[in-house]
């Protein structure tokens, strides 16, 4: 294990003068100085530049003592109930600058992150028409169509169901978007942040169909959210039947209302906007719907023209996370080299971490079990010797899926401009470390 | 040893009982009737609160809309937002989709996807108006306004003639230009495979 030095304290200039209920900032060149530790703690990333204003809302500032060995600390119960993060941290998602914010996406910090789960208030974001508040005492789930006894389920109903509890990823299929022509967002949480891992609680799709009884002929379920924009998507009635879960827990405790609150739908390794948050109504039909979503939207337009459509698995994907874009190591040495790696197809079953932009690889320490579609973290300890690098990761899972690279993608999926194929991108990201220590953004 | 044994015969009768008792639940939860009888019941009225128009049209309400009063109504609840001449509005605060033109185009380095030249069912577009549109107050309009609305969409776009009224045995039968151009997933991709 590597040791994690301490992070250095401020010296007197670079603490802020505080203002009430604010946060101190950082001096602009702590801004993009590194601490030589490997788990992407602290003041890396260029997310620097987003975490200026201080911690996330809901953290709230204390007098940090001289030794707190020597005073009493805060009275039980000052947080009124509900714990928050440490005024020091400054991880936050951040809005992609779309134009409308209610049509909207933000992204998870992956650089920040520690561990292989993501905090349920760093949870990647896509919304289509708003985070709408809804009473859980006034919201039911009701199944019908293609079924012998069409229901509704209220949220106690749901509660009484044989439960389970799994850990998943969640990918949005336009993760990395901005990526396939050249590169173009600074850091991890550009480039990779609409990717988020749960454990998720909540009851078999496959239960709800027994207390409704499917009918003969039942191929596809339309699944609709109670949001302004009754998002709908077409699901293949057998993947609901194999691991759909109508979830309404995440991380032991109700879905987050941007997640979906109070139940959304659970689709393991399916593209994130099929997993229909605020989910009101499932339709049992012997056709797909058709809706907009998965027509005009999220299709992949090849180069002939025709586009494919019900694209739904994530194929297998890695990221290096620690060192990511726009950090900076602060000289040669050992360096802890970290990331995700994750499939929609089943368990990752190796990662490689290459040096040299792909020339060689070396297989990387996973650091706990793979479970299906859920992301495992790698490690690889690497020696600086302070001479330029490009550090890539590669995932291989339990298919025999090989991560490509992004050249691979584009011979398969045509390389036509700005509205073609943008979805489903998961090819090899490439970090280049200058001499400088300075780590960048490149395709190689 | 003696405290042990005195306590072992009571919990083995509860033991007993017990499994006496998951014997009977087992008997009405058998492989027959496995249902736990959770959830109520819901009514045809019930449903009719809900809609989604697959492409046979199936579900669409009664009422009927032409493109000459669909025109007024996209002046008055969506040129705001999509553009006088449906063109679309990527202004900040906005962002709107182009709704015309770009036929011919998804083939060529600059696919333009617009209703006209990529949306392959007329269908489509009634589902998605009625249920989510306009932006600023989603499922305001009555069927008549939508359909009127999807018949202007449509003519603006070529798509029908300008005098054509849309109603529940019209709609399904608008051959979108695009009708044929989706494939399913070709995927997996067997080349990237070891």
């Amino acid at each position: 294990m590597p040791i994690q030095p301490a992070p250095p304290r401020p010296t007197e200039d670079e603490t802020c003068p505080c203002r009430d209920g604010m946060f101190a900032t950082r001096g602009a060149d702590r801004r993009r100085f590194l601490f030589a530790a490997g788990s992407g703690v602290a003041a890396l990333s260029a997310g620097r530049a987003l975490a200026e204003d201080g911690a996330p809302a809901g953290a709230r500032h204390f007098d940090v003592p001289e030794d707190p060995t020597k005073e009493q600390g805060r009275a039980v119960g000052a947080d009124g109930g509900y714990g928050s993060c440490s005024q020091f941290e400054t991880t936050k998602r951040v809005r992609y600058p779309t134009p409308n914010e209610n049509t909207s996406w933000s992204l998870t910090p992956l650089a920040g992150l520690v561990g292989n789960l993501t905090p349920s208030g760093l949870h990647f974001e896509r919304h289509h028409g708003g985070i709408p508040t809804i009473d859980p005492g006034r919201h039911s789930l009701v199944v019908h169509g293609l079924v012998g006894t069409p229901k509704r389920f209220g949220m106690d109903d749901l509660r009484r169901l044989p439960s389970v509890t799994r850990k998943h990823f969640i990918e949005c299929s336009g993760n990395g978007l901005t990526e396939w022509k050249k590169p173009t967002l600074k850091t991890v949480q550009g480039t990779h942040g609409l990717l988020s891992t749960s454990e998720w609680t909540g009851v078999l799709f496959s239960t709800l169909a027994r207390e409704v009884g499917l009918r003969e002929g039942g191929t596809w379920v339309l699944a609709e959210g109670a949001d302004a924009a009754m998002m709908t998507r077409s699901i293949p009635l057998e993947k609901l039947l194999r691991d759909g879960i109508i979830a309404y827990g995440q991380n032991g405790e109700a879905i987050r209302p941007e997640q979906g609150y109070p139940v959304r739908l659970l689709l393991p390794g399916y593209e994130g906007n099929t997993h229909i948050k605020w989910l009101r109504r499932l339709e049992v039909s012997d056709k797909p719907f058709m809706t907009r979503e998965e027509t005009s939207k999220y299709t992949d337009l090849m180069a002939d023209g025709r586009a494919r459509q019900f694209t739904l698995d994530m194929d297998a994907k890695s990221v290096i996370t620690f060192p990511s874009g726009d950090m900076r190591l602060p000289g040669p040495g050992i360096y802890n080299i970290t990331g995700f790696a994750w499939s929609g197809r089943g368990r990752v079953q190796s990662v490689d971490v290459s040096l040299d932009a792909g020339k060689t690889w070396y297989p990387a320490h996973l650091g706990s079990t793979p479970e299906p579609m859920c992301t495992v973290r790698f490690a690889f300890p690497w020696t600086w010797d302070g001479t330029p690098a490009v550090l890539q990761s590669r995932c291989v899972d339990e298919t025999g899926y090989v991560q490509p690279t992004r050249q691979q993608l584009l011979a398969i999926r045509g390389d036509h401009g700005a509205s073609a194929s943008i979805y489903h991108l998961n090819a090899i990201q490439s970090w280049a470390v200058a001499n400088t220590g300075e780590v960048s953004n490149v395709h190689a | 040893m003696s405290m042990r044994k005195r306590a072992r015969c009571p919990a083995r009768a509860a033991a007993l009982s017990v499994l006496a008792l998951f014997a009977t639940e087992a008997a009405s939860q058998t492989a027959a009737d496995t249902r736990l009888d959770v959830g109520k019941p819901v009514t045809e009225a019930d449903l009719g609160a809900y809609f989604s128009i697959p492409p046979s049209g199936t579900g669409l309400p009664p009422g009927h809309g032409s493109a000459q009063v669909g025109a007024a109504i996209f002046q008055e609840r969506c040129a705001a937002c999509h553009g006088e001449k449906l063109q679309g509005n990527m202004a900040p605060g906005i962002g709107a989709d182009r709704l015309i033109g770009g036929r011919g185009s998804l083939a060529s380095d600059n696919p333009i996807k617009t209703t006209e030249s990529y949306w392959p069912y007329a269908t489509t577009l009634f589902d998605y108006v009625k249920r989510a549109m306009p932006f600023d107050a989603p499922g305001s309009l009555t069927d008549d306004q939508v359909y009127a609305v999807v018949a202007y969409i449509l003519s603006e776009g070529h798509v029908i003639k300008p005098d054509e009224t849309l109603d529940a045995a019209s709609l399904p039968k608008v051959q979108m230009p695009n009708r044929d151009g989706f494939i399913p997933d070709p995927r997996p991709e067997l080349s990237l495979y070891r």
